[in-house]
C-alpha cells in the first residue's frame, strides 16, 4: 500500500510538471510571437496530439518497463527544464523559430504521453484494474488542476518563465531519481548509472537556475518591470521588448523606454497629425528615426500621401516588426506598404546629401530617441536643423519629439530655442502619455519665412491602407488645440536660461542628463 | 641580419616596449606568452632617403636644355611654402614655381585616406584666430570656414568645423573622464586644486598683460606680441624651472603642462622655455577667466588647409606646384650684373634633373636643411642654422573595422601618464558615430637629446612601433588587437622646431629670418614655435618681402 501510494503521488507530480511545460510553451509562444489565442490553441493541440503519439508508442516497449520509465522521466526533465532557454535563445538567434518551438512541444508531449501508460503497466496486477484506472487518472487530473492554478498565480510571478522551466525540470528529475528506489524491485541490474544520470540532470538544471541571471539574454530582466521577451544587440543599440499582462508590450533601446503598446497611439497621433494638418495636402513625407513603424502607420492613414521615406540608423529596428510579429500587428504592417521606402543610415549623414530624386518633403517627422548621448545630441543641433531645410518644401512642416517639458523643461525649451535659432517658427505642444511619466512634448515648425498657425482641425477622411475608414483614438479638434496650451509648470522658469544646442557645445545632452537623472535610476 | 633564436623574441619585444612605454605597460603587454598577430601596415613617407643622400653630397647637374626661367622659386611645400605661394597669387603674381620633395604637399600638415575616412599624418587642429590675425582670418574666410563676424568683430566659424562635443577625455585607472584640458580632475587633492587655481591665475595675469605699446605678452602671430624684457625673460628658463620657482609641484598639474609642451613642441617642460610653455596657455585666451579660442578640425586635420592651397595653385592653370622634386642646390649667382638664384632639383632616383634660373628664392624648408642646400652659405649663417633644434615624432594611423567597446569616443582621447599623446578620431567631425574609423596615434620622442631621439626613431622598425601603439592603446581598449585592420607608421625626424630656452628670444632667430643675398626664408622655425599660424605668418611675410623686392605693389595683409 505504502509503495503504491507513493507511486500515485508520483503520478500527481509528473502530471503537474507535464501541464506546466505545456503552459510554458504557450506563454513563451504568445510572448514571442503575439496573438495569444492562436499560440495557445496550436501549442495545446500539438502537445495533446504528441501525448497521443507517446501513448501509442508505449505498446512497443515490452521489457524493463521501470527502467524505461525512469529514463523517460529524466528525458522530460532535461527537455522540459531547458524548454524556456531553448525558446528564448532560439527566437533571438534562429530565423526558423517556429520549427524549433513545435518540435520541442512535440517531443515533450510524446515523452509525457509515455509516462502514464508505462506507470499503469508497472502497477498492473498490484491492484484491481478498475481501481488502477480510477486512481491514476484522478491523480493525473488533480495534477493538471494544481499546475493550471500554480503556473499563473505562483510560478510565473515569483520565478519568471525562465526559472519556472528549470525548476520544474528539477522536480521532474527528482521524481525520476526517487523512482529508482520505488521501482527498484522491477529494475533488473544495477541502478547506479541511472541514479548518476539523474543527479547529473539535476545539477545541470540547478546550474542553469544559478546562472539564469547571467544569461546575456536576460541580464537586464531585473531592471525591467515585465518579463523580457525579445532582445537583440545591434551594432548601434540594444533592443529589448518586455511583455506584461494582457498582451501589453514595451520597447526599450539601451534601457530607454520607446513606447508602451497601451498608449503609444497618443504619442504617435500627436507626433504625426498636427504637422500633416499644417500643410495643404501633403504628398511626400520624411520620417527620421521611428524605426518601430508606428509613426509610419499614422502617416499611411492619409490617403493623399504618395510616398514616405523613413531614415533609421538601425536595420535591427526597421526589421523588428518581422522579427517580433506583435510589433508588425501594432504598426499594421506599415513596412509592407509599397509607398514606404526605408534607408538605413545615420540621419545626420543622410541630411548632408541632396534630397532623394532632388525633391524635398512636404512634412518631416523627427522621432529620434531623447538626446542622452553625443551620437544622438548631434541630431538636435542648429547645424542639423539648418541642413534639414534643404529637404523641406516651401510651406512644409516639421514635427520634432522634444522629450518631456514637465520632467526636463530645460531640455525641451533648449530644443525649441535651437529650432528658432536655426531659422524656424516654432509652436511647441504637448500631450499626456501615461507610460512616459505623464506628459510628452513636441515642436511644430516651419521656416521663419512661412506662416505658422496652430492647426484647428484634425485631418478628415483618414483610412487604413486597405481603404477602410479609421477614426483617430486620441486626437479630435478640441484635443488638437489644447495640446498647444502650456500650463505654468511646463514653462521654462523665468530665472532659468537655456542655451542653443550646437555641435560644439551639445548642451542638450548635459541638460537631459541632469534633468532625467532626478527621476530615472 | 642574423635570425634571432625564437626564445629571444619575447625579452626583446618587452625591452622595446619598456623603453618606449615604461616597464608596467611592457610587463602587461608581455604577459601573454604569444603576442597576437600584428595587422597589415608599413612605414610611410617622409622621404629621408633622398634627403640623406643630398646631405651626404649628392649634387646632380641638369642638362643644358633642362633650365627654365621663373621669377621666384619656392623651396618646400609645407604650410610656409604654400602660404607664400597663396600670398603671391593674391597679389596677382604667378611667375613662380613651388618645389616639394614629397609626392604630396603639406609637410607635417599632410594627410592620408582610407576607404573609411581621410586622416591626418601630423597637425590636426587649428584654434580659431582672433580678429587681429587678419591674414589668417582672410584665408579662412576664403575657405568658407569663417562665415562672418560677431558684434565685437571676432570671426564666426561654421558650426561643423568647430570640434564637436565630446571633445576630449582622459583615461586613468580603467575609466575615461571627460575633460576640457589634459587635466585629470578625478582624485585631485585640495592642494592640487589650489595649485591649479594659482597656475590659472598666473596664466590670466599674462593674458591681461599689455606692454608700453599696448601689445599682449603672447600673441599669434608671435611678431604681434610683446618683446618687453619682463616677457622675454621667460625665455631664459625652462617651463619646469618656472613651475618650481612658483611652487607649482602638483603632479597632475605638471602632467598637464608637460602634455601641453609635448603636444605643441614635442618636448617636455624641462626642455622648452617658460615663454613657450606659457605661450601655449595664454596666447589663445582673449580674456582672463574666459575660455580659450575654440578649436577647428577636419577629418584630415590641417590637410584640409593644404588641400585649399593646392586647389588655389591648380586653379591658376599653370604648373605652379611640382611634387616629388628634391632641391639639391640653391645657388645665389650674379648674371649680367644682376643678382639671381639658380635652383637645381631632381626626382628621387636622381634621374630627372631640372634647373631653374630665378630672380629670388623663398626657402620654405627648415633651417637645418639650409647649409646642405644653399651653395657656399657663409659660416655665420651655418652657425645660425645649427642653433635650431627639432623635435622627433612617431605618428601611427590605425584603421579599425569597428569602434572599441565602451563609451562614446571623444575627438581627442588622452592616456594619462602615457608617453604618447593618445589618439584623435578621424570620423568624429563627420558625425559618423558607428562602425569603422581611423585613429591617429601621436608619440613624441621626448627623452634625451633630439639627436638621440632621432636615432631611436629610425632604429625602431614598423613591427616595434606597431607593438608600441597597440600596447599603449591596449591599456584603454583591450579589444584593440581584434579591431585594427591596418596600421601605418610615419617617422618624423624633424617634426617641429623645439623652443628650448633661448630659442624664441635669442639673437639667432631674427638674424636667420633675414634674407641671404636673394634668398628669403620662410618656416615656422623662424618663429621658434611650430604651429600652423606661425608657418603661415612666415610664408606670407616672406612672400611680401619678395613682392616688395620685385616691385609688385600690394599692401600687407598681415
Amino acid at each position: 500500500m505504502n509503495r503504491s501510494f507513493f507511486l500515485f503521488l508520483n503520478v500527481l507530480i509528473i502530471a503537474t510538471c507535464g501541464l506546466v511545460y505545456e503552459l510554458l510553451a504557450g506563454t513563451a509562444a504568445s510572448y514571442l510571437l503575439g496573438d495569444t489565442v492562436f499560440q495557445f490553441s496550436t501549442v495545446i493541440g500539438v502537445y495533446l496530439f504528441a501525448m497521443g503519439v507517446g501513448s501509442w508508442l508505449s505498446r512497443f516497449i515490452d521489457k524493463q518497463l521501470a527502467w524505461v520509465f525512469v529514463e523517460v522521466e529524466l528525458a522530460v526533465a532535461l527537455l522540459g527544464g531547458l524548454a524556456s532557454p531553448i525558446f528564448f535563445l532560439g527566437h533571438a538567434y534562429l530565423s526558423f523559430f517556429q520549427v524549433v518551438l513545435y518540435a520541442v512541444v512535440f517531443l515533450i508531449g510524446t515523452l509525457v504521453g509515455l509516462e502514464i501508460p508505462l506507470l499503469m503497466r508497472i502497477l498492473e496486477g498490484t491492484i484491481e484494474f478498475k481501481d488502477l484506472v480510477s486512481r491514476v487518472l484522478a491523480f493525473d487530473y488533480v495534477g493538471a488542476l494544481i499546475a493550471s492554478l500554480a503556473f499563473p498565480m505562483l510560478l510565473l510571478p515569483s520565478l519568471g518563465i525562465m526559472r519556472t522551466s528549470l525548476a520544474i525540470g528539477i522536480v521532474n528529475a527528482l521524481v525520476g531519481l526517487w523512482a529508482t528506489w520505488l521501482l527498484r524491485p522491477q529494475i533488473k541490474g544495477s541502478v547506479t548509472a541511472l541514479r548518476a544520470r539523474a543527479i547529473l540532470v539535476i545539477v545541470l538544471l540547478g546550474v542553469g537556475i544559478v546562472f539564469s541571471n547571467r544569461l546575456i539574454l536576460f541580464a537586464e530582466e531585473g531592471i525591467y518591470a515585465d518579463p523580457v521577451v525579445f532582445t537583440r544587440t545591434t551594432p548601434y543599440q540594444r533592443i529589448v521588448v518586455t511583455r506584461g499582462t494582457g498582451g501589453v508590450f514595451r520597447l526599450y533601446l539601451n534601457g530607454h523606454l520607446q513606447f508602451n503598446s497601451v498608449d503609444e497611439y497618443r504619442y504617435h497621433e500627436a507626433l504625426v497629425h498636427p504637422a500633416m494638418a499644417a500643410v495643404v495636402s501633403p504628398k511626400r513625407v520624411l520620417v527620421l528615426g521611428g524605426g518601430d513603424g508606428l509613426a509610419l502607420r499614422e502617416v499611411l492613414r492619409h490617403p493623399n500621401v504618395e510616398s514616405v521615406t523613413l531614415v533609421d540608423l538601425d536595420p535591427g529596428m526597421t526589421r523588428l516588426s518581422d522579427r517580433y510579429p506583435p510589433l508588425g500587428q501594432l504598426n499594421e504592417q506599415a513596412y509592407h506598404d509599397a509607398k514606404v521606402r526605408v534607408v538605413n543610415e545615420d540621419a545626420y549623414i543622410w541630411v548632408q546629401k541632396a534630397p532623394p530624386d532632388g525633391r524635398p518633403f512636404d512634412v518631416i517627422l523627427i522621432d529620434f530617441p531623447d538626446p542622452h548621448s553625443y551620437a544622438l545630441g548631434k541630431l538636435y543641433t542648429t547645424h542639423f536643423y539648418r541642413l534639414l531645410k534643404r529637404h523641406l518644401t516651401r510651406d512644409g512642416a516639421i514635427a520634432v519629439q522634444c522629450t518631456s517639458p514637465f520632467m526636463a523643461p530645460k531640455t525641451f525649451w533648449c530644443i525649441v530655442k535651437t529650432l528658432e535659432a536655426s531659422g524656424y517658427r516654432v509652436k511647441p505642444y504637448h500631450v499626456a502619455v501615461p507610460s512616459f511619466f505623464g506628459v510628452w512634448g513636441f515642436s511644430l515648425a516651419k521656416r521663419e519665412e512661412d506662416e505658422l498657425k496652430v492647426p484647428e482641425r484634425v485631418p478628415r477622411d483618414l483610412r487604413r491602407p486597405d481603404g477602410t475608414p479609421v477614426r483617430l483614438r486620441f486626437l479630435n479638434d478640441d484635443a488638437l488645440k489644447a495640446m498647444f496650451v502650456f500650463p505654468e509648470d511646463m514653462q521654462l522658469p523665468a530665472d532659468e536660461k537655456v542655451e542653443v544646442n550646437r555641435l560644439d557645445n551639445q548642451v542638450v545632452v548635459q541638460y537631459h542628463e541632469a534633468e532625467w537623472k532626478r527621476y530615472v535610476r | 641580419m642574423a635570425k634571432r633564436p625564437s626564445w629571444q623574441i619575447g625579452p626583446t619585444r618587452r625591452d622595446v616596449l619598456a623603453t618606449l612605454l615604461g616597464v608596467p605597460v611592457a610587463l602587461a603587454a608581455g604577459c601573454s606568452r604569444k603576442p597576437p598577430p600584428l595587422p597589415e601596415g608599413r612605414i610611410v613617407g617622409a622621404s629621408a632617403g633622398i634627403g640623406h643622400r643630398l646631405r651626404d653630397g649628392l649634387r646632380p647637374q641638369p642638362a643644358e636644355g633642362a633650365w627654365q626661367e621663373r621669377a621666384v622659386v619656392i623651396v618646400g611645400g609645407g604650410i610656409a611654402g604654400l602660404s607664400a605661394a597663396w600670398r603671391l597669387l593674391l597679389a596677382g603674381f604667378d611667375d613662380f614655381v613651388l618645389l616639394e620633395l614629397e609626392p604630396r604637399p603639406g609637410g607635417t600638415s599632410g594627410s592620408g585616406a582610407s576607404d573609411v575616412s581621410a586622416y591626418p599624418w601630423g597637425a590636426h587642429y587649428l584654434p580659431v584666430p582672433m580678429r587681429e590675425n587678419r591674414a589668417l582670418v582672410r584665408l579662412l574666410r576664403e575657405m568658407n570656414v569663417i562665415e562672418g563676424e560677431d558684434k565685437d568683430g571676432e570671426p564666426v566659424v561654421g558650426e561643423q568645423y568647430l570640434i564637436r562635443d565630446q571633445k576630449e577625455r582622459i583615461f586613468h585607472r580603467d575609466a575615461w573622464h571627460p575633460c576640457e584640458e589634459p587635466y585629470l580632475h578625478a582624485g585631485e587633492s585640495g592642494e592640487d586644486i589650489a595649485q591649479r587655481k594659482r597656475f590659472d591665475a598666473e596664466v590670466d595675469s599674462w593674458v591681461n598683460f599689455r606692454d608700453g605699446k599696448g601689445r599682449r605678452a603672447f600673441a599669434i602671430p608671435i611678431a604681434r606680441g610683446s618683446d618687453d624684457a619682463t616677457v622675454t625673460a621667460l625665455d631664459r628658463l625652462s617651463m619646469a624651472d618656472w613651475m618650481r620657482r612658483k611652487g607649482l609641484t602638483s603632479p597632475r598639474l605638471r602632467w598637464m603642462v608637460d602634455y601641453a609642451c609635448r603636444d605643441d613642441y614635442g618636448a617636455t617642460a624641462e626642455d622648452v622655455s617658460a615663454w613657450a610653455g606659457l605661450f601655449y596657455f595664454a596666447a589663445r585666451k582673449r580674456k582672463a577667466h574666459g575660455d580659450s579660442q575654440p578649436f577647428m578640425a577636419w577629418p584630415e586635420g590641417n590637410g584640409r588647409i593644404v588641400r585649399h592651397f593646392a586647389e588655389r595653385l591648380r586653379s591658376s592653370g599653370k604648373e605652379l606646384l611640382r611634387l616629388g622634386l628634391a632641391v639639391s642646390e640653391v645657388g645665389p649667382v650674379e648674371r649680367a650684373g644682376k643678382p639671381g638664384v639658380e635652383v637645381i632639383a631632381c626626382d628621387h632616383e636622381g634621374r630627372q634633373v631640372i634647373g631653374y634660373r630665378a630672380e629670388r628664392v623663398i626657402f620654405a624648408a627648415p633651417q637645418f636643411v639650409a647649409p646642405y642646400a644653399i651653395r657656399s652659405l657663409p659660416r655665420e649663417r651655418i652657425a645660425l642654422a645649427s642653433s635650431f633644434d627639432y623635435s622627433v615624432w612617431m605618428v601611427a594611423n590605425l584603421e579599425l573595422k569597428d569602434r572599441p567597446a565602451g563609451p562614446f569616443l571623444a575627438w581627442d582621447n588622452i592616456l594619462y601618464e602615457s608617453p604618447s599623446l593618445g589618439y584623435v578620431v578621424a570620423t568624429h567631425q563627420t558625425g559618423t558615430d558607428y562602425g569603422p574609423t581611423v585613429l591617429t596615434y601621436y608619440y613624441p620622442l621626448t627623452a634625451g637629446s633630439a639627436r638621440a631621439a632621432r636615432t631611436t626613431l629610425l632604429g625602431t622598425g614598423w613591427e616595434e612601433w606597431a607593438e608600441v601603439a597597440l600596447a599603449d592603446l591596449g591599456r584603454a581598449h583591450d579589444d584593440i588587437h581584434s579591431l585594427v585592420e591596418r596600421l601605418d607608421v610615419m617617422r618624423w625626424g624633424h617634426a617641429m622646431p623645439r623652443p628650448k630656452p633661448g630659442t624664441v628670444w635669442g639673437s639667432e632667430r631674427p638674424k636667420a629670418a633675414q634674407p641671404y643675398r636673394n634668398v628669403s626664408f620662410a618656416h615656422s622655425d623662424l618663429s621658434g614655435v611650430g604651429i600652423m599660424e606661425e608657418a603661415f605668418y612666415q610664408g606670407v611675410r616672406a612672400a611680401e618681402e619678395v613682392l616688395a623686392a620685385h616691385g609688385v605693389k600690394s599692401a600687407t595683409i598681415l
